[in-house]
């Protein structure tokens, strides 16, 4: 019976290494970064605002929490269940949008996370969009949540349990 | 370092194989249809590849027609066998987990008027012959089942329902593309009419397929010209990648036994390990039913693609058996067809292991998925798996 060799002979090895390393589908390397360092990644206690987009049927789904002080966004996080490029876009629009107005933060467009982040591949542009439904629909929570009761305690949103965190 | 454990995508040309295809693209350049010397030692070639091919899968060497890919094979036989036989039916049975080219050709065929009728399979990814045996009348022409499947891996009882649709007449077809070596293809004894091979997913070349059409079935080409491989497949021949898809054929089978028990040691030990080191897996498919060098792992809480671009970063390469894996954004139709929860249908991602993996790059592997699940599942928003 003739060995099967365990490793390909070094003359076959691919000499493209320095080239790939930061490649993956046709993600910036800033849409990388973005995805294994995202910026205000995790939840907020007491939001002033809350919104889910998206679910795991489709694949992507984020939570946003937000914060508001004086008309401006104090701060803000989000959950991310989805794609690289889902987590990216979600990390560079927050980092945008922090400290801004409501106001300025409601014109806040898809188009601008797409360029910051250098381009997205084709079938990942609908990823900003969502990122920005879903930062409209946490600041339509908070305006709802004002104009009901000025002062009064609002809900807190359904509070999803840190899983990993339980298994450790 | 890096790991590569995508060999259900491609493999690694074997160094075996470049030297017998390097004749082929230096000297022995000629075409096998040119009628001078240096042509018909050329054809010699060609006509000693088929033989060996033959005589790798049990059938004759007249039946051995070579094509670009296995793409274009599946698609010359399920609608060259459905058109050139029409009269006697039209009416075709498929696998609900068949690769896009069958899928889509037989889709063809039913905007030409064909009725497809899909054959399902169960939780574990396998199809049953008691159901092939309920949908089957006299007026199916073929039916086609892929003997190992891509994304999953299972392993498709085919002589079994080769002897169902002959029972009733019809044709069987197998791509059996993931088969080989797992499976040891015999078309003669198995009864498969039909077979669609290629030569980069077994260490062999790119650009190189193969179509087996027994040679008493009629079939009607798909490319036309100057009448090669019997006028069924025009086009000059690729020598050199049909010189190394013979090689590989021939090497995987006599190989086959050190291979798979190489595979599925490393197959066993990566599967155990990802059980033990990271919560919450669940492995799709048939464990038993399944080639050696298959597992499709459930990754709870996270999606596929970011487990893979996590991967990626640092030097371990697998595919999603699912969703935005990268132009295609629909969820896995084969992890739909064996009942997987639609919340699960981006959570997976499959292994296929090769020839050149070894111990320490799964030990690797795992570690970099375990460090990728972990972050990834720090920042879910999901709480619960049904």
């Amino acid at each position: 019976m003739p060995e099967v060799s365990g490793q390909a002979p070094a003359a076959l090895q691919p000499d493209f290494k320095l080239k790939i390393k930061h490649m993956a589908l046709n993600y910036t390397k800033k849409t990388l970064d973005h995805f294994l360092k995202p910026k205000n990644i995790g939840r907020l206690n007491n939001p002033d605002g809350f919104a889910q987009i998206g679910n795991m049927v489709c694949g992507d789904q984020l939570d946003f929490f937000l914060k508001v002080e004086k008309g401006k966004i104090k701060d803000v996080r989000f959950l991310s269940f989805g794609c690289a490029s889902n987590i990216a876009t979600a990390s560079m629009m927050t980092e945008k949008v922090k400290g801004m107005t409501i106001e300025e933060a409601k014109k806040y467009k898809w188009e601008k996370i797409v360029s910051d982040l250098g381009g997205l591949p084709q079938q990942k542009v609908h990823c900003s969009v969502m990122a920005v439904e879903g930062l409209r629909k946490a600041i339509d929570n908070y305006e709802k949540r004002q104009a009901e009761g000025k002062g009064k305690k609002v809900a807190k949103p359904k509070k999803p349990k840190a899983t990993a965190k339980k298994k450790k | 370092m890096q790991v590569y454990l995508d060999n259900a995508a491609t493999t690694h040309l074997d160094p075996r194989v470049m030297v017998k295809m390097k004749p082929f693209l230096e000297g022995q350049y000629a075409n096998p249809a040119s009628i001078h010397g240096l042509g018909q030692s050329a054809f010699l070639a060609l006509a000693e590849a088929r033989r060996r091919v033959a005589k790798a899968i049990g059938g004759e060497p007249e039946g051995v027609i070579f094509t670009a890919s296995a793409t274009e094979s599946n698609n010359f036989i399920i609608r060259g066998v459905a058109e050139a036989n029409a009269q006697k039916g039209k009416r075709l049975i498929i696998s609900a987990i068949e690769h896009p080219c069958v899928r889509e050709a037989a889709r063809e065929l039913g905007r030409q008027g064909f009725e497809i009728v899909t054959l399902p399979v169960d939780k574990e990814g396998l199809v049953s012959p008691a159901e092939l045996e309920k949908l089957m009348n006299k007026e199916t022409v073929l039916v086609s089942v892929m003997a190992v499947n891509n994304e999953i891996g299972t392993i498709q009882p085919i002589a079994e329902l080769a002897k169902i649709a002959h029972r009733y007449g019809a044709y069987f077809h197998t791509d059996a593309v993931q088969a080989v070596p797992y499976l040891k293809l015999d078309a003669k004894k198995m009864g498969l009419d039909l077979i669609s091979l290629s030569g980069h997913k077994i260490y062999g070349p790119k650009g190189v397929g193969l179509a087996y059409v027994n040679p008493k079935i009629k079939i009607k080409p798909l490319i036309l010209g100057g009448g090669q491989e019997d006028g069924k497949r025009s086009g000059t021949h690729n020598l050199p990648g049909i010189i190394g898809l013979a090689e590989a054929l021939d090497l995987a089978y006599r190989e086959r036994s050190a291979y798979l028990k190489k595979v599925k040691a490393l197959r066993d030990y990566l599967w155990q390990k990802i059980k033990a080191e990271i919560p919450e897996v669940r492995l799709n498919g048939s464990l038993k039913e399944r080639s050696q060098a298959n597992l499709n792992v459930m990754f709870g809480y996270v999606e596929g693609e970011a487990i893979l671009i996590d991967l990626s970063q640092k030097g371990v390469y697998v595919s999603t058996g699912s969703a935005c894996s990268a132009s295609d954004l629909r969820s896995s139709h084969v992890l739909k067809a064996i009942g997987l929860d639609k919340n699960y249908l981006n959570s997976n991602i499959r292994f296929s292991l090769g020839r050149f993996n070894t111990k320490a790059e799964l030990d690797y592997a795992v570690k970099c998925l375990k460090s990728a699940v972990k972050r990834l599942r720090r920042f879910s928003p999901i709480s619960s798996l049904k």
